[in-house]
C-alpha cells in the first residue's frame, strides 16, 4: 500500500515532535470539571484532548438490562465532529462502537460491581481533539472519572500505547506516527496490581519486540499512575493549603 | 507488619495502606495479605482496623436511616421517592391515609403531590428490591418553608460530627432548625432568610474541609464573626 516510508524519526534520533522514542507527551489532568456528572475528569495529552463524564452508579433503564448480581457498566466513546481534520459524523462509527466497548472491558476489572447490583454505571468519554492514542487518554480520563464519582475501585487504570515507527519502538504516538508507522499497540493496566486489562496490536511485532513494547508500556503506565494520583489528590490537598495559610 | 499510612492521609483507589495482620475496615480491601483503600477518602486506624472514610460517594441506604426525598410519581397505593440513591423508593400511601380508609378510593395528592418534599425513615432496603419507606414518627412527613440544601451523601457523617456536635454548633449559634437527611440532602429552617443563608454557610464549609481536621473549630470561628457583624 504504500510505496515509500515516510521519515518518522530524524537523523538525530528524535521523532517529529522533538521527542525521544522513550518518552510521552506532557500530560495535563483535571479532575471533576463537570458540575452535572458524579465524577468527571479531563486529560490532555499533547494535542489529544479528551473529557469523561460518570453517572451512577444509578437506575438501569431499559430495566431488562440489571442483573440482579452486580452493575452492570455502560460506555460510550464518542468523537466530536470536529475533533478530527476533516469533519466526522456525529453518528457513531464502527470503530467508535469498538472503542466503547474495549474501554469499557479495560476499566471493568478495576470496579467492584458487585457492591451494586441491579444498577448501571454509565461512562460518556467524548474526544474533543485527536492527535493519536485517544483510546489510551480516554482510559485514564474515564479511570479518574470513575475515581472521582466514589465508586469503589480496585486500583486506578493506566494506559498508554507503543508503536513501531521506521523499525524504533516509540512511546505515545501520535495521529502521523499511527497513520504511517508499522505498528501500533494500545496497552493499559492496574499499574498497582501489574494486571493487564487491554492489550491490542494493529501491526506485526517479533516476540523480542513484543517483550520488549510492554516492558515500556509498563514503565509509562507506572509514570502516567503516580500523575494519575496527584491530580486526584490536587483539590483536596489544595484545599487543606489555604486552611494552612489562614491559620 | 509494616503500615505506609498515617490518619488522615488523602488516598485514592488502588493505595497501599498496610501489609499484614490488620483489619479491612470499610473501603478498605485485602489481597494477599496488603491492604488497599477503594476509594478517595481518608485514613483511619483504631485497633488494627485500617478504615477509609470517603470523600465522594452513592448514597447507600441503610434499615433506619432518616432521608429526605422528594415525591416524583404516585401510583394508585404509593407514592414513589427520589431520595438520590440508585434505588427507587416507595412510601405506602397507607402511611399517610389515615385508617379505616380505603386507600384504592382515596385522592392521594390530597396527602401528598408530586414535587412535595419528605422527611422519612427507610424501613426495609435489601439491594434487591426497592426501599421501603415509612414516614410514621416524631419529626417524619412533608416539610415546608426553609431550604434545600444538597452536599455529597459521604459527607453526612462528617456534618452530623461526633455525637452530633458539629451539627448542634451550627443550630446553635443561627438558632435554625435543621434536619439531616442520610441521602445528602439538609432541609434548614430559620427566623430569617439571613440566617438560613449563614447556616447554608456553614454547611458549604463543612462539606468543602471535611477533609481536615479541627473543623468544628473553624465552623465555630466563622460563625461567630459572621454573626457579629
Amino acid at each position: 500500500m504504500k510505496d515509500k516510508e515516510a521519515t518518522l524519526i530524524l537523523p538525530d534520533g528524535r521523532r517529529l515532535d522533538g521527542r525521544r522514542p522513550g518518552e510521552i507527551r506532557d500530560i495535563k489532568i483535571k479532575v471533576g470539571i463537570l458540575e452535572n456528572a458524579d465524577g468527571s475528569a479531563y486529560v490532555e495529552q499533547g494535542n489529544t484532548k479528551i473529557y469523561a463524564a460518570v453517572y451512577g452508579p444509578r437506575e438501569v433503564h431499559p430495566r431488562h438490562l440489571a442483573l440482579p448480581n452486580k452493575a452492570i457498566i455502560r460506555c460510550r466513546y464518542h468523537m466530536a465532529p470536529f475533533s478530527v481534520e476533516e469533519r466526522k459524523s456525529p453518528a457513531p462509527s464502527r470503530r467508535e462502537i469498538e472503542l466503547s466497548k474495549v474501554i469499557r472491558e479495560a476499566l471493568t476489572p478495576a470496579i467492584f460491581v458487585e457492591q451494586f447490583p441491579f444498577t448501571t454505571i454509565d461512562v460518556f468519554v467524548e474526544v474533543i481533539n485527536a492527535d493519536g492514542s485517544t483510546r489510551c487518554a480516554s482510559i485514564i480520563a474515564a479511570s479518574l472519572a470513575l475515581a472521582s464519582a466514589g465508586i469503589p475501585m480496585r486500583d486506578l487504570v493506566a494506559a498508554c500505547s507503543v508503536g513501531k515507527i521506521n523499525g524504533v519502538l516509540v512511546l505515545d504516538v501520535t495521529d502521523v506516527e499511527d497513520k504511517y508507522g508499522e505498528v501500533d499497540m494500545p496497552f493499559a493496566m492496574m499499574p498497582g496490581k501489574g494486571e493487564i486489562t487491554l492489550f491490542q496490536l494493529d501491526g506485526v511485532l517479533t516476540l523480542e519486540e513484543a517483550e520488549e513494547a510492554i516492558k515500556m508500556a509498563s514503565k509509562a503506565c507506572m509514570e502516567i499512575y503516580e500523575k494519575e494520583k496527584s491530580a486526584l489528590k490536587a483539590k483536596y490537598i489544595e484545599a487543606r493549603k489555604a486552611v494552612e495559610e489562614v491559620v | 507488619m509494616p503500615i505506609y499510612v498515617k490518619d488522615w492521609d488523602i488516598v485514592v483507589p488502588g493505595d497501599l495502606l498496610a501489609e499484614g495482620d490488620y483489619t479491612a475496615g470499610p473501603y478498605v480491601y485485602k489481597e494477599d495479605n496488603k491492604l488497599y483503600s477503594t476509594t478517595i477518602g481518608i485514613v483511619e486506624q483504631r485497633k488494627g482496623t485500617i478504615r477509609v472514610v470517603p470523600l465522594q460517594g452513592p448514597y447507600i441506604p441503610k434499615v433506619g436511616d432518616i432521608v429526605i426525598g422528594v415525591v416524583v410519581d404516585i401510583s394508585p397505593t404509593a407514592y414513589v421517592v427520589d431520595i438520590n440513591s440508585s434505588y427507587k423508593a416507595i412510601l405506602q400511601a397507607s402511611e399517610v391515609v389515615p385508617p379505616k380508609r380505603n386507600v384504592l378510593a382515596e385522592d392521594l395528592t390530597k396527602y401528598l403531590d408530586v414535587g412535595d418534599v419528605i422527611v422519612c425513615k427507610v424501613m426495609r432496603f435489601d439491594k434487591y428490591s426497592d426501599v421501603l419507606l415509612t414516614c410514621k414518627g416524631k419529626d417524619l412527613g412533608k416539610i415546608e418553608g426553609g431550604r434545600l440544601v444538597k452536599i455529597t451523601p459521604a459527607k453526612i457523617p462528617r456534618l452530623i460530627g461526633r455525637k452530633g456536635s458539629m451539627v448542634n454548633l451550627i443550630k446553635k449559634e443561627t438558632g435554625c432548625k435543621m434536619v439531616i437527611g442520610q441521602n445528602g440532602y439538609i432541609w434548614i429552617k430559620g427566623k430569617d432568610k439571613k440566617l438560613e443563608a449563614l447556616a447554608e454557610k456553614a454547611i458549604r464549609k463543612v462539606e468543602r474541609e471535611a477533609h481536615m481536621s479541627g473543623l468544628t473549630q473553624r465552623v465555630q470561628n466563622m460563625l461567630q464573626s459572621e454573626r457579629g457583624s
